[in-house]
């Protein structure tokens, strides 16, 4: 298995560069998405519950 | 504890450990003739010690159904108890050395007391040790109030807090008798790795079970970051150390890498120790531990959550900065000191996520020496990313690498940040687990408090001005075009510094010591009865009688 150095930084270049951006994208939609805010309202707001006992 | 098992889990720890002490006896039989042998026997040790434990409880009546309407934090109690061991004898160890560089005679003359086995005794002591310890405890505790679920069993939360001690241990011990594999952070030998992929595995099953269990859907970003922390030093663990011992029954290992690719590969693992060993996790201590004790949610809650992906996908990258001017490909330096620079935006986000979660609340912050724990572990985090950031970039490196400025970030992250936001987590923990009011001396944390806070400046300032003495010294030309300065005389031109550095360590040691002492304490102290206990409990007691 031979990977030439020019082979590697194409593909950093190209695939890495897509990879990463739409990474990024999915999670900053995923974060800002409106429907979520709700549901991370109540998460943030949930452990601070004083209640100490596992659901049964 | 054994009382706490059910009889199936007092059989399984018997067989468990039974199988370890025949293993432990034959590596001390067929590696006699070397320190192989000597593991063996502590091994064999620790094992029939852990028999006995069972034994003397085996017989104790189960544990009745109502179990499963409490959590189960027994391994949480004890972790916070090692990790409070481990903090104390790594600090020690770690200001032995630091007295060693003003006063290289305190070895007293012995093979296993010179720098170069006491320095790993240090690091895996304060970051293994202490910092596994209380990741292990409070991982346990947060993942199963955020999932609303017990643990799905007794046996394996404590085979994983006591596996990874025994990990600990042997690490230790066999740095003292001369065993490395000379990887900064991954010393010790193939079979003590080994073990700790048995227990690490474990505990990421242990981890996915809770998850799997969980009553409330949406997983709390802490989890998360725990979950980072398991699978991703898994992960690091297995790759780094990949080596071919020289024989079953000798403790020593060649790597399977070579030259720069080993110190690549070393590097990729060295980095995301940092990244995900002393940070994922204890970013998974802050958001659970910081917000409760302010009594405020998270200020952003999506500022986490993008904090969370971009750490766990820019930290990746970040190791190649470990190696600028190497051998290592100019690109690939490049690439890891460009991600390293990007990883500023997620590691501000967590820090001013923090802080801003406590604005407003800064007179809570001013009363509660707790809450300051955390706060100041937040500001020293944003510093820390900070400056590491700005040390990656290649032409300050080329000032920076190989000085003590290495030294002081790195200080800055332990003491300031890891270490902070640790003992804050513990204190917040220790009442609520042993269901006491408070501590048993606020006035202890406070002072705790200061001493932490004063070593770490100290520490960290020496450091500073060392470093960049130190890095200038080693660059600078006389008119002739010769360095100006011997190494001998950055030496002799560090010393002072050396000094400080260890009275700042000292004043962190003695701040652990009181600690400790404030837990054991609050520990002992007997639990306040509930004002209306007696009047208001179900007449259970009436029915038994019918």
């Amino acid at each position: 298995m031979d990977i030439a150095h020019g082979t590697l930084v194409w593909l950093a270049k190209s695939f890495g560069l897509f990879y990463l951006i739409g990474l990024s994208l999915i999670v900053v939609i995923y974060a800002c998405w409106p429907s979520n805010r709700q549901k991370f309202d109540r998460a943030a707001t949930a452990i601070l519950e004083e209640e100490d006992r596992p659901w049964q | 504890m054994i009382a706490e098992l059910t009889k199936n889990e007092r059989n399984g720890a018997l067989v468990i450990l039974a199988v370890l002490t025949v293993v432990g006896l034959v590596m001390a039989v067929a590696g006699y003739a070397d320190p192989f042998g000597i593991h063996g026997g502590l091994v064999a040790i620790a094992a029939l010690a852990g028999i006995f434990a069972v034994i003397s409880g085996y017989f104790a009546p189960e544990p009745t159904l109502a179990r499963f309407g409490e959590y189960y934090d027994t391994p949480s109690k004890i972790g916070i108890g090692l990790a409070m061991a481990w903090a104390v004898f790594g600090l020690f160890v770690g200001d032995w050395v630091a007295w060693l560089l003003a006063y290289p005679n305190a070895t007293f003359d012995a093979g296993w007391s010179s720098f170069g086995r006491l320095r790993p005794v240090h690091t895996t002591g304060v970051i293994f040790g202490f910092g596994g310890n209380a990741l292990i405890a409070t991982s346990f505790h947060v993942m199963q109030r955020t999932c609303r679920a017990r643990l799905p069993d007794q046996l394996t939360p404590l085979f994983v807090l006591f596996g990874y001690n025994l990990f600990c241990i042997l690490a230790v011990t066999g740095y003292l008798m001369g065993l490395t594999q000379s990887k900064e952070y991954a010393e010790p030998e193939w079979y003590v790795d080994l073990w700790l992929v048995v227990v690490w595995v474990t505990y990421l099953v242990l981890y996915l079970r809770l998850l799997a269990r969980r009553r409330e859907p949406h997983i709390y970003v802490a989890n998360w970051y725990y979950l980072a922390f398991i699978v991703v030093v898994a992960m690091l663990h297995v790759v780094n150390n990949l080596a071919v011992p020289i024989s079953f029954y000798e403790a020593k290992s060649y790597s399977l890498f070579s030259g720069v690719q080993d110190a690549m590969t070393e590097w990729w693992y060295g980095h995301n120790a940092v990244a995900f060993f002393l940070t994922s996790g204890f970013l998974g201590m802050m958001y659970y531990y910081l917000p409760k004790r302010a009594g405020r949610p998270i200020f952003s809650y999506r500022m986490s959550i993008v904090s969370f992906w971009g750490i766990t996908f820019f930290y990746m990258w970040a190791g190649s900065h470990h190696l600028h001017y190497t051998a290592l490909p100019q690109w690939v330096q490049t690439l890891g000191m460009t991600f390293s620079l990007m990883l500023l935006i997620p590691s501000w986000g967590s820090a001013g996520n923090a802080l801003l979660t406590l604005n407003g609340a800064w007179g809570r912050v001013r009363d509660d020496a707790t809450l300051r724990f955390m706060m100041v572990a937040a500001v020293f985090y944003g510093l820390t990313t900070f400056e590491g950031s700005f040390m990656a970039i290649r032409s300050v490196n080329s000032l920076s690498h190989y000085t003590d400025w290495t030294i002081g970030h790195v200080h800055a992250g332990a003491l300031g940040w890891v270490a902070m936001i640790t003992f804050g987590s513990i204190y917040a923990l220790v009442p609520w687990l042993w269901k006491r009011e408070g501590m048993y001396s606020p006035r202890a944390v406070e002072v705790h408090f200061w001493l932490a806070l004063g070593g770490t400046l100290v520490y960290v300032l020496a450091m500073w001005n060392s470093g960049i003495i130190q890095g200038l010294m080693w660059r600078t030309y006389n008119d002739s075009g010769t360095l100006a300065y011997s190494f001998v005389d950055s030496v002799v031109a560090m010393r002072p510094y050396y000094i400080a550095r260890a009275i700042g360590g000292l004043m962190f040691l003695l701040g652990a010591i009181v600690g400790s002492w404030n837990i054991w304490m609050t520990v002992r102290m007997p639990a306040p009865v509930p004002a209306d206990a007696g009047g208001d409990q179900p007449a259970i007691a009436l029915q038994a009688g019918e």
